[in-house]
């Protein structure tokens, strides 16, 4: 265990006199041992959440996080950072709530400035029946302390003036807007290196560049281990944070899981001065957009449904999302595109999350995050708490394997699941 | 925008055609003489690997086949494209 | 105004009868015909032309293309656009321009002061503070300190066309290898497509002095141009350029300004055979103190301004190079008449061929420029010897280096393909391919010419053998190209705070330094900490530098450190040029009924009613609220007669001798016992066990239905059977038609609807007995061919009559005719709503919200008992057997008769804020109980019949009674009537 070398303005100055060189690395790099309590797989925002969480919360540090390539490179990597708690059932709302709200404290817990920004999220509404699903959601987001507020269209048009489109003669004029004043956006990477210093600074081992290849089960079925390259690593208790490659490893156990591989892209514009304050989702066109502090748009919007384990994105996707977005913003046809990306990630059968024991006695998975990066402080805290009791918390509950068994499933798309 | 070739119409872009989902094992012909696990896998539980996998595809606006298609998830080559199953 | 007073008076390509007004940062300027913007105020002397991104540093032009790190500007005007480089935008008259990032200008910044504070904002600084009291007190001054150009504030004047191609070929360049690899393959007959970024072909032939054959290159490069404009078989597109490699060799190629239109652009989509990558290779920045001076200038670039636009960009220049193409550089800038105080050649060794390029002038070897002297511009360099040793400083207003050069792979890894690290050239190059690509010339790491149009040759050969063609062979031109070999310095001895990897960003050799310092030592975690590479030049003249700095510094080989994604796009590309044409109307293609213009024209408020039809809301009449438009449009139809337009409802015909059989494996009740001429409503599950659609279908003859889907579900549900018998069931003989658009129909409802039948005039027995509900006739009506159908969505007397579209205006006249003396009026989708609602009849996004059952909904009846297996039968009785308590629909009836209850609002025990145990899916004022009521899913439901629920809001709750979900005719005596 080290002491977490303090970050503040005054320290900042100190170590400029110095010309910066006192500065100590963020994590450690310890050797790799053949044993630990327990074993994360996947040193992604969940995986490094998990490892915090265990160490603050539980006093478990004999703990290994391996990841294939380098920490923070998942799906922490490469998402639109929109945090956000606008959900419609009594299983999801808590969680993700939680979620929001650890995400508001984290720059202080983690003493790692997330750029945590509570810019709101303001939802164009432009059929009735999206309008009825903002209202179904709005009502039953306010029995758990999430906010949505309706406001009028010259409101909206007030509040994000580049949104010059979506009147009255359009395609699908705006009907009314609906604002989740909880959500927020903040800095991807800051979250996985403020994870991984604090985790490291209390004695968990991070290790990157150790891809995990096989599982390893004993005689008795459970599971004792894993293998890398770097050779195999033993423990009770092993934990799955791996996202789309949660069924490759777990495969390598026998074990199959009712998740598909899918990509999800998003691209950004040439960086330009402040023109959007808020988070614009635009649910009927299928596009969303934000503004990052270094003032590119942030833009996502169509997934393919196709199996992928790519990281690009398909052109009819994105000419959907780009059209979709002119259609509200035309002004933006004069911006550029300046970098377009994917990531891969897994989806249940019923589009919800999957923290949860499994049949294989200490293997546990937290996977099925379509759209995880708002659940990284609220999934670690499940995840950890599942890894040190074996129990779920109340908050990851609902989302245990054990749901299909009946075919429970816990549908937050209003509609049918996508097959 | 992948190239799949339509065995009816010849090689067309995929916005011609509608995503089918991944191509299950094949139903069981008779649900109640299945286990209510075997049943809950065979719903549930696609295939999914990094590698070649099975999809449907219908050629919606093109001859109004059905397709299965053997795609790979990470190069996305198609190595087969048949109609019907 | 001076007139460019730095201007050779001869040379370059330049047309000098044709000069060109503009200003820049509020001033004016004159350049020529042929310019870009860079290089006519390189000719205009202006040297401060930029501010940086973090420190305010002035920046003066350091490249000719794409390439160009520090330059950006904002262009005003019709042209308005952003963060666009200097050296990318020609210049045209009455061009105005200002630097991004300053203020006033570029000369004279306010922004400048952050310099004073740089030591005390190193890479991630921000990670470290700005925490207290919270970040939203310094965000909004960050914010707006960040971003380059504004933001577009008027839609551009005019259009973006998108266009697709099919070729053979694509070649993306067209440089020496490209139009090589053009001309192989252009005379071998195949289809070709080869597009160039720049203005005119010859890509770094424009910007050298080589020959071919003995004659000049561009002679050569205007030979092929003129012999591919002769080939029917060749598209030949210049100042366009192929941003993105997708799968399956699909080509993005953006044409700026195409040729003999007014469009402003042109986003190509191009499906090729086969491609060649012969993008050439961009050079590298060499990294020491103070390389981001205005006056240090890349060396290619330096030789580009004398010999394409006649422009000395200095008059006593020092060139820095670690490899050999820099001599030949320095040869063109002193003939173009810049004195040559020395090359500093951080090499050793230094090749007899390139010394004897620069005759006269000192070579420094072994060598560097240690540090800048000046501070808006460069006038003088130290250099020292790179082993130690006292320096010398050399005055000199031009700095020209080069790091080596970097092929263009950007493309060629787009496509997946794999790059490596070529120890040799010190870079990386195109290695084993993905798709059905190669790369040719500078791309592919052959930087001679010579070798570049052999590349272009054998990468069109092998493309066409590819393509099951062949090609002869050239002949090949000579040229007087030197060998190219480099020695990599990746920092200069003392490089650190000042010494710029990415220049754009304004990440330093210090900075990379620190994040490796603090363990973030993965390239990628060096890229995101710094923010080296990130910028919109999207690190092109700096990411290798960067990787060779960490490399260094790890006492890894660069290849081990590995490299950054490449991801589209090569060059940014506007918004509006990817979308093309799909803007407006044409984003959802509307589908409207043959009744629209009538509808519009007499006051329908018209609804997005899903697949993309729209439907009527409601007909505002004057002086009514909304809410009296919806009850009286209502009672009409309870107490009278109303008329809908139900067109775009979906219709299917299911043909074939296993009709029967198969209608009765997707819906949950039997369809196959049905009589001719009789029909019978039915619910369809998922396999997952949840209602899907629901609809009715009719026996039309033994062997032939005609179902009906919901309108917005129709394509869906088409699909879906499709996919059950093509893939499924291909033994079973059915046919589907999908008839939504070969019917359309009106219903006329409600207690009179029979008098107006028949006042319409029919030739069907309109009698219950004769035509009772549940039935379709076929026959005419107002002598129209027509097929009636007793079918009620309302709850009352109803027919629906279907019509060819063609003769619904007809039918629809007819109807408003004859049942004007019954007080007819036309229905909306909002009146349906209510009269479904007191009828208790489900609707899909309502009370079927993906997670229901027929048995939540109360209609067990559905659920055939006789059939052993039907879609959705297993999954039902799974998850029913389970015994978790289930949400049943149930009518609601607000104790307060006059408080509506908002549809979607939460059910809770006592209203308490606590875990639901359902919510409101409708509520509507009933024309018939004169009251607000309405339908809800609750745990248990139908048990609680009689009791009451509270209905949780987020300041009262309201308390309703649980009764029966149907509120009108429970009996269904009206509908049969």
């Amino acid at each position: 265990m080290t002491i977490m070398q303090r970050y503040s303005a005054l320290s900042l100055l100190r170590h400029a006199l110095g010309s910066h060189r006192g500065w100590a690395p963020a994590w450690q790099s310890p050797p790799l041992r053949d044993r630990y309590q327990a074993i994360i797989v996947g040193a992604g925002g969940h995986g490094l959440a998990a490892a915090y969480y265990l160490a603050k919360e539980h006093g478990l540090t004999d703990v290994a996080v391996l990841e294939a390539g380098w920490l923070g490179g998942g799906n922490v990597a490469r998402n639109t950072v929109t945090i956000r708690s606008n959900y419609m059932r009594d299983e999801s709302i808590p969680f993700y709530v939680k979620s929001v709200a650890m995400f508001d404290g984290l720059t202080r817990d983690l003493n790692f400035n997330m750029m945590h920004s509570k810019r709101t999220m303001v939802d164009v509404l432009q059929t009735w029946g999206m309008v009825r699903d903002r209202r179904r959601r709005k009502l039953i987001m306010d029995i758990y302390g999430s906010t949505y507020e309706d406001i009028p269209v010259a409101e909206l048009r007030r509040r994000v003036p580049a949104l010059t489109g979506g009147g009255p003669d359009s395609r699908l004029p705006i009907l009314g807007a609906a604002v989740h004043t909880d959500a927020a956006v903040n800095r991807h990477d800051a979250v996985a290196w403020g994870y991984a210093r604090a985790a490291s600074a209390m004695g968990v081992a991070i290790h990157q560049q150790t891809p995990v290849t096989r599982l390893l089960r004993g005689p008795d079925g459970a599971i004792e281990g894993v293998e890398t390259p770097r050779g195999t690593v033993r423990a009770k208790t092993v934990a799955l944070a791996v996202s789309g490659h949660t069924t490759t490893l777990t495969e390598t156990a026998g074990l199959r899981l009712p998740l598909r591989t899918i990509n999800l892209t998003a691209f950004v514009s040439e960086p330009v001065k402040p023109v959007v304050d808020v988070i614009v989702n635009c649910p009927d066109l299928g596009v969303y957009l934000s503004q990052s502090d270094k003032g590119e748009l942030v833009i996502g919007g169509a997934t393919d449904l196709g199996q992928s384990f790519r990281r690009d994105i398909k052109q009819s996707v994105f000419e959907d999302t780009v059209s979709a977005l002119l259609e509200l913003f035309p002004a933006f046809a004069r911006l550029k595109l300046m970098r377009q990306w994917g990531g891969h990630l897994d989806m249940a059968h019923d589009a919800s999350p999957i923290v949860s024991m499994t049949d294989i006695p200490g293997l546990i998975v937290s996977a099925g995050w379509w759209g995880g990066y708002k659940a990284i402080p609220a999934g670690g805290a499940g995840l950890a708490h599942l890894i040190a009791t074996g129990r779920p918390d109340p908050l990851v509950a609902p989302f245990g394997l054990n749901r299909f068994r009946n075919l429970d499933y816990v549908v937050e798309t209003g509609t049918t699941t996508a097959r | 925008m992948l190239l799949i070739d339509c065995p009816f119409c010849g090689p067309r872009n995929e916005s011609e055609f509608s995503f089918g989902g991944p191509a299950l094992t094949p139903r069981p012909s008779d649900p109640a003489a299945v286990s209510d696990a075997d049943w809950v896998d065979w719903l549930t539980v696609p295939p999914n690997p990094m590698g070649l996998v099975e999809e449907r595809w219908w050629h919606a606006r093109g001859c109004g086949s059905w397709l299965t298609i053997c795609r790979h998830t990470v190069t996305h080559e198609i190595t087969e494209v048949r109609l019907g199953r | 105004m001076a007139a460019d007073p730095y201007r050779l008076a001869e040379g370059g390509r330049i047309d000098r009868s044709r000069p060109l007004r503009f200003r820049f940062d509020g001033r004016d300027y004159q350049g020529f015909a042929g310019d870009t913007l860079a290089s006519a105020l390189l000719a205009n002397g202006v040297r401060i032309a930029a501010r940086s991104f973090k420190y305010h540093r002035p920046r003066g032009v350091m490249g000719a293309g794409v390439e160009e790190p520090a330059v950006l500007v904002e262009l005003k005007g019709d042209a308005a656009s952003g963060n666009r480089p200097a050296t990318t935008v020609p210049l045209t008259e009455g061009l105005v321009a200002r630097s991004v990032n300053a203020w006033p200008s570029a000369r004279f910044d306010i922004g400048a002061a952050n310099q004073l504070a740089a030591r005390f904002i190193p890479a991630g600084f921000y990670y470290k503070t700005f925490k207290w009291p919270d970040w939203h007190l310094y965000e909004p001054s960050i914010r707006r300190a960040a971003g380059l150009a504004s933001a577009p504030k008027e839609p551009p004047q005019g259009a973006y066309e998108a266009r697709h191609a099919h070729t053979d070929l694509l070649i993306a360049g067209a440089g020496p290898a490209g139009l090589m690899a053009a001309l192989v393959a252009g005379r071998a007959g195949a289809r070709v497509m080869i597009v160039d970024e720049g203005t005119e072909a010859g890509g770094a032939l424009l910007n050298r002095c080589l020959t071919l054959g003995g004659q000049p290159a561009l002679d050569w490069v205007a030979a092929v141009v003129a012999e591919l404009a002769g080939m029917e078989n060749v598209i030949h597109l210049q100042n366009a350029t192929v941003w993105a490699y997708r799968e399956h060799n699909l080509m993005m190629v953006q044409e700026r300004a195409p040729a003999n239109s007014s469009l402003l652009g042109r986003n190509w989509r191009v499906r090729a055979g086969q491609v060649i990558t012969a993008t050439g290779a961009i050079e590298r920045m060499m990294v020491f103190q103070g390389n981001d001076r205005p006056g240090v200038m890349l060396a290619s670039a330096a030789q580009a301004y004398v010999n394409r636009w006649a422009v000395p960009p200095g008059r006593r220049a020092v060139v820095f190079t670690n490899n050999d193409s820099a001599y030949a550089a320095t040869a063109d800038i002193a003939r173009a008449g810049i004195e040559v105080a020395a090359i500093v050649d951080a090499r050793d060794g230094v090749p007899d061929h390139s010394r004897a390029l620069v005759p006269g002038i000192e070579v420094l070897a072994g060598q560097a420029v240690t540090s800048v002297r000046g501070g808006r511009r460069v006038r003088a360099v130290s250099v020292a010897p790179i082993r130690g040793g006292a320096d010398r400083q050399l005055d000199c207003d031009l700095l020209a280096v080069s790091g080596g050069w970097n092929p263009a792979v950007h493309l060629y890894s787009q496509s997946r393909s794999k790059i490596a690290w070529n120890e040799g050239l010190a870079t990386f190059v195109p290695d084993a391919p993905a798709q059905a690509v190669r790369a040719a010339g500078a791309a592919n790491g052959a930087m001679e010419l010579d070798r570049a149009l052999q590349e272009g040759v054998a990468a069109a050969l092998a493309a066409l053998g590819d393509l099951g063609r062949s090609g002869q062979v050239p002949e090949l031109p000579g040229s007087d190209d030197l060998p190219y070999t480099v020695s990599p310095l990746w920092t200069a001895p003392g490089a650190g705070a000042k010494s710029f990897l990415d220049i754009q960003n304004d990440v330093t050799v210090a900075d990379i330094e620190l994040a490796l310092r603090e363990g973030y030592s993965n390239i990628e975690h060096v890229k995101r900490y710094t923010t080296g590479g990130m910028g919109i030049d999207q690190g092109k003249t700096g990411n290798v530098n960067i990787i060779g700095a960490v490399a260094e510094r790890q006492g890894k080989s660069p290849d081990e450190v590995g490299v950054t994604t490449f991801r589209p796009p090569y060059t940014p590309v506007e918004f509006g040029a990817i979308a093309g044409r799909r803007a407006g109307p044409v984003v959802l293609p509307y589908r409207h009924t043959p009744l629209t213009r009538w509808h519009k024209n007499n006051g329908a408020v018209m609804y997005e009613a899903g697949a993309r039809w729209r439907r009527p809301g409601y007909y505002r009449r004057a002086g009514e609220s909304f809410q009296d438009t919806v009850n009286r449009e209502a009672r009409t139809v309870r107490e009278g007669v109303g008329i809908y337009d139900g067109a775009p409802l979906g219709k299917y015909e299911i043909k074939g001798p296993d009709a029967g059989t198969f209608l009765d494996w997707i819906y949950t009740n039997v369809m196959s016992s049905l009589t001719v001429g009789n029909g019978r409503y039915g619910l369809m599950l998922t396999d997952d066990g949840l209602i899907l659609d629901d609809g009715v279908a009719f026996r039309l003859a033994p062997d032939r239905f005609l179902i009906s889907t919901s309108t917005g579900n129709a394509d869906a549900v088409g699909q879906y059977m499709e996919k059950l018998l093509q893939i499924e069931r291909p033994d079973w003989r059915v046919k589907i038609t999908n008839v939504t658009s070969q019917w359309a129909n009106a219903t006329i409802c409600g207690p009179k609807a029979r008098e107006v039948m028949a006042a319409m005039g029919s030739d069907i027995d309109l009698s219950p007995d004769a035509f009772p509900f549940m039935a379709f006739r076929d026959g005419h009506v107002a002598d129209l061919p027509a097929r009636v159908v007793r079918v009620s969505f309302t709850g009352e007397l109803s027919f629906e009559v279907n019509v060819r579209p063609r003769d619904l205006p007809a039918l629809w006249k007819a109807a408003m005719a004859a049942g004007a003396p019954f007080g007819i009026a036309p229905v909306g989708s909002e009146a349906n709503h209510v009269l479904r609602v007191e009828k208790g009849f489900l609707s899909l996004g309502h009370e079927v919200d993906g997670t229901v059952d027929p048995h939540d909904l109360g209609m067990s009846w559905v659920m055939s008992k006789k059939k052993d297996d039907f879609i959705g039968k297993r999954s039902v009785e799974l998850r029913r057997a389970s015994g978790r308590p289930r949400r049943e629909l149930v009518g609601i009836r607000p104790l307060d008769p006059n408080r509506q209850v908002p549809e979607g609002a939460p059910l809770t025990p006592g209203g308490r804020k606590e875990a639901t145990e359902g919510f409101v899916t409708a509520c509507v004022w009933s024309v018939v109980e004169n009251r607000w009521l309405g339908l809800a899913l609750l745990t248990d439901g139908r048990a609680r019949i009689g009791g009451r629920a509270h209905v949780r809001l987020p300041d009262e709750v309201i308390e309703v009674e649980l009764c029966d979900p149907i509120f009108h005719d429970p009996k269904g005596e009206r509908l049969r009537s």
